[in-house]
């Protein structure tokens, strides 16, 4: 498949670095030395010029691209550039926004702007926190086969009721699968006599109401309900959108925003919110609301600085959970190492999100774990892929590598994997694999 | 023509079009001199005040200019001056038929100042001595200045289609007039062809009610003269014993059409263009019908353990009901001499005159979006001195009320309170000065607030039953003023009054 990429950012970078082991990718980029340095980094066509021009897209053969990804910084800039690419040829185009008003506005009518998908990094990001937010303890939660699945991963605190138990015992719902274990920097693929031990992170993938059960038994008394008290602090988009999708949920978060028409303008926009219009770093303004007796902190603002102080801070007068957006990739792992709960980066998961359109049309929806040592894929079976006709048992006893049926959907229903089950055409699996195993297990399909 | 450089206002902007109105004025005057033709009553009230109407307005036509621009100043100028002038051409046709109390010009100008501005509160004494063609002349104005006069200009004159906004947002003091259609006097139009819808089914269920025999002294006249009032909630009355006049049944045959009256007439338009929920799901609709269900059975409760009043239980359901709804909705009408009641009833009723209907009705008072708001307001300053940083806007119907129109707000309640105080203290210090005339503070408290505020009836002597003729020409002339002022929301007479309106 060939791609092409426009913008050279992190976001596009990443993407390309996804991209280049198995397809002819092309970046485009307007940073002359930026797109230099990409040849050596990646093994990608990297052309220095303006990705929204004609003249540049034809260099760059946009007319015989398969796929066109507008991955710039700037929303007008990646639609002009989808639109720009479909004059010249028909490739999937995605567009990266920032604005969700762009999104809206697409979602009227599928196709506009010339983009056949947009990816909405401040919407994605706040969907990822509520997400993580709504299941406690949970590090990462993605949905599968439209929401039918959930894969969660979760950490097994010192105190959690399932530590030092054995798989089967913790397990205790049919329709959840333990797919893998992460202890330290090793993974386990557990069976049902492996012991679970404290700071092992599991990973589970089952239906949703299984999953959350799961995040009750390891963690009693965390689970989100109208009396959950969630502070978020900051009112950027990534912080309203937040606030909005929990109030959507029906709960009522507190959210502090130091400009006061910034605030005005989102206690206008959040009726079910409380506003405050407050440096949110003041620790007198904290206790005085009794931010402390808070369950959950979400840091939102817009710089990475200011949320780890926030952050830091909301823990030592202890509130329970703290979450916080972090804007450059390199201190995600920081942050979680000083402890803060989780530590969400929007490039990362707008990414991620592109990354999963882009892959050969038969993964449908992917999730990397813990820095690329596994992945998490959704597949549909065609009717000729080698599965189909035989049970898990048969797969599993012919395939070498590391991996473990999580679930299937047949027909928009939730199968749970079991030994004897016999795959169909067009069943969904979706299957937790080592990544070094992944495009082995890609080819078997 | 002089020229006046430090003056800032393009007054010839405004007479221009207060010419044009007066101009037109004729029209509607042209219904009593019809209806004197047909009852062969005498023509010259009507043949002479169309003959007034139509000098002035040619004549301010004439030192008016066209051309000038109609901009926020011009249109206060305007809206204070027509309001003024039509009333002053309301008053001639009972100057000039000379008979009761009205043969005066201060009470002639009482009586077309307390029609047009909606007010109801009469200055006669004798009813019987008037001609059926000026009592209808009465109910005429009513009718005219119930929606305003302002948006009626509007909807006919397309020309003032910039300026019309203006005007309309002047003389409502509502900050927004919601556009139905891109043109504004279109929307007017649409406004104004659904009162005239609403008073003809008016007329209709009342000549109904006198045909059948319920209400038989409900004839065509009295029909269309209820129906005129009813729906401008103004509350003149051709009868000299009000709704009190007529059968039970037609008495509540008002309370809706009143109701009406006292409703947003774009939310109303909505409602029957099939978006019912704007007005159902309206905030202020709540309030404004909570208020009248609140006071109607507090009221009702009193009536219930006065040992004075003796109703039957559906008499007292209806007295109670209707006179809250006459009150709140500032029309005037009475079903029964109130001032009978006992103090707590009749206190009541006072505490009735403060409230109005919606914004965009033909309500007059301070209307229930500034109570509601007031409240909200208050409410929420109870919160914020818990939690100083919370930002917690004014919500009213799920949209957020800007800080400014608070402000706004607060100033016309306070404005409003203290002008009420000071005509009420005018009032007593005026009738002070005649032996004869007993006022106490409660019936001057009553006055004050039922002319500024535009309700009619008052209490004591100028109860819904008596006249306002036994106050003295002094205190007439001030009221005449308040009713004049609180009819156009105050702002647009008081500015007129500053330096810095003509000069900066």
């Amino acid at each position: 498949m060939r791609v092409v990429i426009i913008g050279a950012g992190e976001v596009g970078t990443s993407i390309a670095a996804n991209l280049a082991g198995d397809h002819d990718v092309v970046v485009v980029e307007t940073d002359a030395a930026r797109a230099e340095r990409l040849k050596f980094d990646l093994d990608v066509l990297s052309i220095h010029g303006d990705g929204t021009s004609l003249e540049i897209q034809e260099e760059a053969e946009v007319d015989t691209a398969d796929m066109f990804i507008a991955s710039t910084d700037n929303d007008r800039t990646n639609l002009v550039a989808c639109g720009t690419a479909k004059t010249l040829g028909d490739p999937f185009t995605i567009a990266r926004t920032k604005s969700v008003e762009y999104l809206r506005t697409w979602e009227r009518k599928h196709g506009a702007f010339g983009a056949d998908h947009i990816i909405c990094s401040d919407l994605l990001t706040a969907e990822n926190m509520v997400r993580v937010i709504g299941l406690p303890s949970a590090l990462d939660l993605d949905p599968f086969a439209g929401g039918l699945v959930h894969m969660a991963e979760f950490e097994i605190n010192e105190g959690s009721p399932v530590a030092g138990q054995k798989v089967v015992e913790a397990d205790r719902f049919d329709s959840l699968t333990f797919a893998g274990l992460f202890r330290g920097e090793q993974l386990l693929i557990p069976d049902g006599s492996t012991v679970i031990e404290a700071n092992d992170r599991a990973v589970v993938i089952g239906r949703p109401e299984s999953v959350q059960s799961f995040a009750t038994d390891i963690a009693p008394g965390h689970t989100l309900d109208d009396a959950t008290d969630i502070v978020i602090t900051g009112g950027s988009q990534i912080g309203y959108h937040t606030a909005r999708l929990l109030e959507e949920r029906g709960l009522k978060p507190r959210l502090i925003e130091a400009n006061q028409e910034r605030a005005r303008e989102l206690a206008e926009d959040l009726p079910n919110t409380v506003v405050m219009q407050h440096d949110a770093t003041d620790t007198d303004f904290l206790e005085r609301e009794h931010v402390d007796e808070a369950d959950i902190l979400v840091a939102a603002m817009n710089s990475d600085e200011r949320n780890l102080l926030i952050a830091v801070l909301a823990k030592r007068i202890g509130v329970d959970r703290v979450v916080a957006v972090v804007d450059n990739t390199e201190y995600v792992t920081l942050f979680e190492e000083i402890g803060i709960d989780v530590a969400i980066n929007p490039r990362n998961v707008t990414a991620e999100e592109i990354t999963r359109f882009s892959y050969e049309n038969i993964a449908e929806n992917l999730t990397v774990l813990e820095n690329d040592q596994a992945e998490v894929f959704e597949l549909e079976l065609d009717a000729d892929s080698s599965m189909v006709g035989k049970t898990l048992e048969e797969l599993d006893s012919e395939l070498e590598g590391q991996f473990v049926f999580g679930a299937i959907t047949r027909n928009s229903s939730f199968i749970t994997p079991r030994g004897d089950t016999r795959l169909k055409a067009g069943d969904h699996i979706v299957v937790f694999v080592e990544t070094s195993f992944a495009d082995g297990f890609m080819s078997s399909v | 023509m002089f020229t006046a450089p430090q003056i800032r206002v393009d007054w010839r902007a405004s007479f221009d079009l207060t010419g044009q109105i007066l101009f037109y004025l004729s029209v509607p005057l042209a219904f009593p001199l019809v209806l004197a033709v047909y009852y062969g009553e005498p023509l010259l009230p009507f043949l002479g005040a169309i003959a007034v109407t139509l000098g002035l307005g040619w004549g301010l036509d004439f030192v008016g200019d066209p051309e000038a621009n109609l901009g926020p100043r011009e249109a206060f100028l305007a809206v204070a001056v027509i309001w003024f002038l039509v009333a002053a051409v309301g008053a001639i046709p009972f100057v000039l038929a000379g008979t009761g109390t009205t043969a005066s010009p201060v009470n002639a100008m009482f009586e077309a100042m307390s029609g047009l501005t909606t007010t109801g509160g009469t200055v006669f004494r004798e009813f019987s001595v008037y001609s059926n063609s000026l009592l209808m002349w009465r109910q005429l104005i009513q009718w005219l200045g119930g929606l305003g006069i302002l948006i009626l200009v509007t909807a006919v004159f397309s020309s003032v289609g910039v300026g019309g906004a203006q005007l309309m947002e002047t003389e409502t003091q509502t900050q927004d007039v919601s556009k139905l259609t891109p043109k504004i006097s279109e929307t007017a139009r649409l406004i104004w062809g659904l009162y005239v819808a609403i008073t003809g089914l008016a007329v209709a269920v009342y000549y109904a009610l006198g045909l059948s025999g319920l209400a038989p002294n409900m004839d065509l006249y009295n029909a269309i003269a209820h129906a005129f009032t009813s729906v401008a909630t103004a509350g003149f009355s051709p009868e000299p014993q009000s709704a009190a006049a007529f059968a039970p049944i037609a008495q509540w045959a008002l309370i809706p059409f009143m109701l009406v009256g006292s409703t947003n007439f774009i939310l109303l338009y909505l409602f029957i263009q099939g978006e019912p929920m704007r007005l159902l799901q309206n905030e202020e609709f709540h309030f404004y019908l909570g208020t009248v269900g609140f006071f109607g059975t507090i009221v009702t409760a009193i009536l219930v353990i006065n040992p004075d009043i003796a109703f039957s239980s559906e008499a007292t359901i209806r007295h109670a009901l209707f006179n809250v709804t006459s009150i709140v909705t500032t029309t005037g009408y009475a079903s029964t001499d109130y001032t009978l009641w006992s103090a707590a009833g009749q206190h009541m009723i006072f505490v009735c005159m403060f409230f109005g209907g919606m914004v965009g009705s033909t309500t007059c008072s301070i209307k229930s979006l500034r109570w509601l708001v007031a409240f909200k307001s208050l409410r929420r300053s109870l919160y914020t001195s818990i939690h100083p940083e919370a930002i917690r806007p004014v919500r009213i119907s799920g949209n957020s009320v800007d800080e400014q129109t608070i402000r706004d707000i607060y100033g016309y309640l306070l404005l409003s309170i203290i002008l009420v105080f000071m005509l009420t203290i005018f009032v007593v210090v005026d009738a002070a000065r005649f032996q004869s005339l007993q006022v106490s503070e409660f019936d001057a408290m009553g006055a004050a607030a039922s002319t500024f505020l535009n309700i009619g009836p008052a209490f004591g002597a100028a109860g819904p039953f008596g006249t306002y003729d036994i106050f003295p020409t002094s205190t007439k002339v001030v009221m005449i003023v308040l009713m004049w002022i609180g009819r156009i929301e105050i702002i647009p007479v008081l500015v007129l009054f500053t330096k810095s309106f003509w000069t900066s």
